[in-house]
């Protein structure tokens, strides 16, 4: 007998009770507190802050232990909480060449002022399972240190600039649109796709950049420069008439060189591609340089291939993960008046084919 | 204090709502236009109605009676959720009769009940472009709203007739909007789009995961795409309601058992109820 779906509310309670149980796991194992995520799940607390927008590693770090781990429901937790906060201000530009770097690479150059600095990398790890971190053993022995270099560290782009052989990198003061606060419209200047590109999937944009390399708009990139390090965060203070520092903030910078335009009246230049990310994210700021770069094909005057990666509408309406995760997931919630629309539909359809079949025998 | 004291009524802050409610007057000026807003992330995922609730939000006064449906019926898991966020940020009083509300969110249906002047329906809408699966581009689909080019719609109901004997769209059917704009009623089924055309309700629908609101002002004519040939029928189970015996509702088909047993009853729960307290 048919039973009205009651309850409703009752089964919510639960499902939410049970949930909170299986968050915590075991009770007689240690629980995870927010100090331990943000100092040694670092690389997620990053990714969270960069596709959340947000540059809070506590509030990352409480999303992730919320969201058992979910990143991408961490990232829609810090999204939800953000866009309650009201703008108290705009920050000045950061200036990423002042920025005191931890690691620092060019893979176009062998050397360079301010050298080289492999920093807290993967890079030359040899990818076996380190058994003595099951034993959970005392700290490692602290890294070796060397007193601070006080050379300044400018962008590598910088020296082919000076020479003329990349592309003019020309500043501009205006106010870059809000993706936060302005409904995105197409078609998108380069400012909007990278603010959208910055916050898009990691996994997302990877397997677009990817497939650039692939031969789906390649674009010959190397990596003029990467660099990691702490930047200054400064805000213009009216009352002050000067800008007043408010905190520092950890970026990733990827500047591409690309291959070059050119023709016989205008000498053939090197082109760019561009990625800045939140926190030690490097895959992430590596593959939004190559994405950013295949989609300024119209500006730079090459075909359009009909690459995913050049296809700006494309690409800025399905990279982020929160509008992606929702829109798929929503398909579990009930269509019971749709699906039913939907059978009286073949019903009639089939019926009505049914009678042609057997009026033709 | 509770952790909702930190929000403001009914969640959004007053510029958010300043924002959607000039997108809605927008909409309620140019019916069936779609009206971009910038859409804000909500405590619930998108495709979970944050459309709908950053409407009903916006309009919300301390005063209104809200009823929340999903699939016609108050207590779906999902229109449960909804009407308690709304019931812990803004503390307004709720129904489940549909004469009762002022302010109806709801998700794929339109109520059995007539509506009246005065009331508001708010529609969860997944994806506002009607045009969106003939044409993917949204650059593409607005210059051909903004030219009234809908002969690839008129194209696709003509090929459903020739490949099936009849159009195949039986829920979000597209509708017209005062001879103007072709809109998609939100997948609603086909049997309710009728319940569109000259209502004295407002409807506004929201879609914030594709940051679109539109809407039909009371009164708008409101007609079914169809041809001459073959004209719009709104079609529902061919079965009267086994609880309450109405012959006139939308009704859900339930299995009852593994032998092909079914029964079929009212989708809109406070309809059929209401039917069931007056046979008693």
């Amino acid at each position: 007998m048919y039973v009205a779906v009651k309850g409703g509310e009752r089964a919510i309670e639960n499902a939410h009770a049970w949930l909170a149980e299986e968050r915590r796991g075991d009770p007689t194992v240690s629980e995870l507190s927010i100090a331990q995520i943000r100092e040694q799940m670092t690389l997620a607390v990053n990714r969270v802050m960069a596709e959340g927008s947000l540059y809070d590693p506590d509030l990352a770090a409480l999303a992730i232990k919320q969201a058992r781990g979910d990143l991408i429901e961490a990232i829609f937790l810090i999204r939800a909480y953000r866009t309650t906060l009201p703008r108290l201000a705009g920050s000045n530009p950061v200036d990423t060449g002042a920025m005191v770097v931890s690691r620092r690479v060019s893979a176009t150059f062998k050397d360079a002022p301010g050298g080289q600095i492999l920093g807290p990398t993967f890079d030359y790890t040899h990818r076996l399972l380190d058994f003595a971190l099951m034993a959970e053993g005392e700290a490692p022995p602290a890294a070796p240190t060397a007193p601070a270099d006080p050379v300044a560290v400018p962008h590598i782009l910088g020296f082919l600039d000076r020479d003329g052989l990349i592309e003019a990198a020309t500043p501009s003061d205006l106010t870059p649109p809000d993706l936060t606060r302005e409904p995105l419209e197409l078609p998108a200047d380069r400012a909007l796709r990278l603010q959208s590109l910055t916050r898009g999937d990691e996994g997302f944009v990877l397997g677009l950049a990817y497939s650039t390399q692939r031969g789906y708009a390649r674009n010959h990139a190397f990596v003029g420069e990467l660099r990691i390090g702490t930047v200054a965060v400064e805000v213009d203070i009216p009352e002050l008439g000067f800008a007043v520092e408010i905190g520092e903030i950890e970026l990733t910078e990827c500047e591409t060189v690309n291959q070059f335009k050119g023709s016989k009246t205008e000498p053939a230049q090197f082109t760019r591609g561009y990625g800045l990310t939140f926190g030690q994210t490097e895959r992430k700021a590596i593959s939004m340089a190559l994405v950013d770069r295949a989609l300024r094909w119209r500006e730079l005057g090459e075909d359009f291939t009909g690459a995913p990666a050049q296809d700006e509408e494309f690409v800025l309406s399905h990279c982020d993960n929160i509008q992606a995760t929702g829109f798929l997931e929503h398909i579990k919630l009930p269509h019971y008046v749709d699906f039913q629309a939907e059978l009286e539909l073949i019903r009639s359809v089939r019926a009505a084919a049914f009678s042609q079949m057997e009026a033709a025998e | 204090m509770t952790a909702m004291d930190a929000y403001n009524f009914a969640y959004l802050d007053e510029e958010t709502k300043r924002m959607i409610r000039r997108a809605l007057l927008k909409a309620v000026a140019i019916p069936g236009y779609q009206v971009p807003f910038a859409s804000r992330e909500m405590p619930m995922p998108y495709g979970w109605g944050t459309g709908g609730v950053q409407v009903t939000a916006a309009c919300l006064m301390a005063d209104d009676v809200l009823k929340v449906i999903d699939q016609g019926a108050d207590d779906t898991t999902n229109a449960v959720s909804i009407r308690r966020f709304f019931q812990r940020t803004a503390d307004v009083a709720v129904t489940e009769e549909t004469e009762a509300a002022t302010i109806i969110q709801t998700r794929h249906r339109i109520p059995e009940a007539a509506l009246r002047e005065g009331q508001i329906m708010v529609f969860q809408v997944p994806i506002p472009e009607p045009l969106r699966f003939l044409e993917p581009r949204e650059t593409e689909t607005r210059r051909m709203h903004a030219l009234a080019d809908y002969g690839l719609m008129q194209v696709k109901l003509y090929e459903d007739i020739a490949r099936h004997g009849e159009i195949a769209t039986a829920y979000a059917y597209p509708v017209r909007v005062e001879g103007r704009y072709v809109m998609d009623p939100s997948p609603i089924p086909k049997f309710d789009n009728p319940k569109l055309n000259d209502s004295p309700a407002l409807m506004l629908f929201g879609a914030g995961r594709e940051q679109r609101i539109y809407a039909l002002p009371p009164y708008t004519q409101v007609e079914s795409l169809d041809f001459d040939d073959h004209p719009f029928v709104a079609s529902k189970a061919d079965h009267a309601c086994d609880i309450c015996g109405a012959t006139e509702s939308y009704l859900d088909e339930v299995i009852t058992d593994d032998q092909g047993g079914r029964m079929f009853v009212c989708s809109d729960t406070a309809f059929c109820r209401s039917r069931q307290g007056d046979a008693a």
